[in-house]
């Protein structure tokens, strides 16, 4: 029996002068921040800022990309994980990632949840069994699905599709959850779900959104970081970061203001 | 006004031009296999199908034959699979782009663009000759494989660049490796197209005779192979010699012949287009 791991006090980020260069272009630099374990974080910020590039650096996603080099240091609680002996398979099993456009696997929801612990090696199926409830039971999808786990996950809504993809990435019992604009390809409806669900995963995990929408940013997260690029000839950077509740009634930057009261962006 | 009416009568012409076209593919197609059958089915028979040639290959049946073809692509498809759907998945999957990358799909092109007889000429020096395997099943079938290979590795590759490559990074995001990502999510995705590509060619090798001419056919054979080192009857050859070196036989066992060996081969093509579609019917992006 795999029992509920608790990562309290686990999966906090510290980024150092962190910058990527994908070949003689440098998308961000400069980036230091702390990510705080058990809150949400937002990044925010208007279209091509880097924020899903920084998203990316967390997980080493922007390994698999063949052209881009990181720069700077990016500690998961104090370690290294850029560091040469640091595998980039094991840091994705304690950082999981959900994606803008749902992806699950073509395959049952059974499956797609169990993928991430069967690569582990889990392979008994009362092991594997209560995982699948776990997860989808914190994705707020147990009640929808329970009676048709063999049900291939392309008849899925839009929505319930996306929370079966937030399931397989809790199955592998993270410590930190990246969520790329999770809900921007879904209606109204699907996103408060998934809104709601991710005020209830805090508790578990770390969580890291990139948003381009503000009064998501505002409802769900505590810190938000701001990012920016001012013009293509130089990378985009990190404004500030703080409390939401602060960067949005007083932020400390003008650009800070001009962005959440709609001037731009 | 004037402008108007001479787009709309070039547009006419084009639709008849490019309709044309393709309803004279239809008809290649349905007379040719229209033509095979009429000509072909009188010779067909239990015997024909059971038995071996008899009286200077003018009577009996052709079974010697067809155990040599299913053996010849059998063995093709035991050498060409493996390695084609491999290279394909490193190309689609592994490789730099780069010279190397370059040189290796020129290397594909190029094989694919050989002569067969060619290959028969490749076969003979390398799999008959120098590694000493005398004309056989395993030399034809190796020579055989090389023909195909370049199909196969282009199937493969063309299956595994339709799989969304959102696929690959949520696999790739739960921790598993590249390895796992392609074995359990690429692969299985893009089987249906990998398939149906690889049994395109294995037909056309099913179908050829210059490879085989001096790797593994024989002219006359009563015995079944009893080993891979063994040489064999094969469809396409026995209807180049009941055509071209038996005299007084009748016409129809040329087409009969021939008709078994475009039959199996379209049941085999069928089989793979009907199960493709009851695949693709269950994965959907």
């Amino acid at each position: 029996m795999v029992t509920a791991q608790s990562h309290a006090g686990k999966g906090s980020f510290d980024l150092h002068d962190v910058s990527v260069t994908y070949g003689s272009e440098t998308a961000i630099a400069g980036v230091s921040m702390h990510i705080e374990p058990n809150a949400v974080t937002a990044l925010i910020g208007p279209s091509g800022c880097g924020k899903s590039t920084l998203l990316r650096c967390l997980n080493r996603m922007n390994d698999e990309l063949g052209n881009a080099t990181v720069g700077g240091r990016i500690l998961l609680d104090g370690v290294d994980v850029y560091d040469k002996e640091y595998d980039p398979v094991e840091l994705r099993t304690k950082v999981g990632q959900v994606f803008q456009k749902p992806n699950p696997f073509p395959m049952t929801i059974y499956d797609n949840v169990a993928y991430g612990p069967r690569t582990q090696g889990i392979r008994k199926r009362s092991d594997l069994d209560a995982l699948v409830e776990r997860s989808l039971t914190r994705a707020a999808l147990w009640g929808e699905v329970k009676k048709d786990l063999k049900k291939h996950a392309f008849e899925l809504s839009g929505g319930q599709q996306q929370r079966v993809c937030i399931a397989r990435a809790l199955a592998t019992e993270p410590e930190v959850l990246l969520m790329d604009e999770p809900a921007s390809s879904l209606d109204p409806i699907s996103t408060q779900q998934i809104e709601d669900t991710i005020a209830e995963l805090k508790e578990y995990v770390t969580i890291v959104i990139v948003t381009h929408n503000m009064q998501q940013a505002a409802r769900i997260s505590d810190k938000t970081a701001f990012m920016l690029r001012e013009s293509m000839e130089h990378p985009a950077f990190l404004v500030e970061v703080g409390e939401t509740r602060t960067m949005f009634t007083n932020p400390g930057d003008k650009r800070t203001e001009a962005y959440i009261t709609g001037r731009f962006g | 006004m004037n402008r108007i009416k001479r787009a709309r009568t070039i547009q006419t012409v084009a639709v008849g031009i490019t309709g044309a076209a393709a309803a004279f593919i239809i008809a290649a197609a349905l007379f040719l296999l229209v033509y095979i059958v009429v000509r072909g089915a009188p010779a067909i028979s239990w015997e024909f199908l059971t038995d071996v040639p008899r009286k200077q290959m003018k009577e009996g049946g052709i079974l010697p034959a067809i155990v040599g073809t299913l053996a010849l692509t059998l063995g093709t498809a035991a050498f060409a699979l493996p390695i084609g759907v491999a290279a394909g998945i490193y190309l689609s999957e592994y490789a730099p782009r780069g010279r190397s990358t370059r040189l290796i799909r020129l290397a594909i092109s190029n094989m694919a663009g050989v002569p067969s007889i060619v290959y028969g000429l490749f076969g003979l020096a390398l799999f008959v000759i120098l590694l000493d395997l005398g004309k056989s099943i395993l030399a034809g079938a190796l020579t055989l494989a090389c023909l195909t290979l370049p199909v196969i590795i282009t199937a493969t590759e063309e299956a595994l660049r339709q799989i969304p490559s959102d696929l690959r990074q949520a696999s790739l995001a739960l921790g598993a490796t590249r390895w796992r990502t392609i074995y359990r999510i690429v692969l299985p995705a893009a089987a249906p197209g990998i398939v149906t590509g690889s049994i395109l060619g294995l037909s056309r090798a099913a179908g050829e005779t210059a490879p085989i001419l001096f790797t593994a056919a024989v002219y006359y054979k009563r015995q079944m192979p009893d080993s891979v080192f063994a040489d064999v009857m094969v469809l396409p050859y026995h209807i180049f010699i009941l055509a071209t070196q038996v005299t007084g036989r009748p016409d129809d066992i040329i087409w009969g012949t021939a008709l078994v060996l475009v039959g199996g081969v379209t049941a085999i093509s069928v089989a793979a287009a009907t199960w493709r579609s009851i695949q693709r019917r269950k994965v959907r992006w």
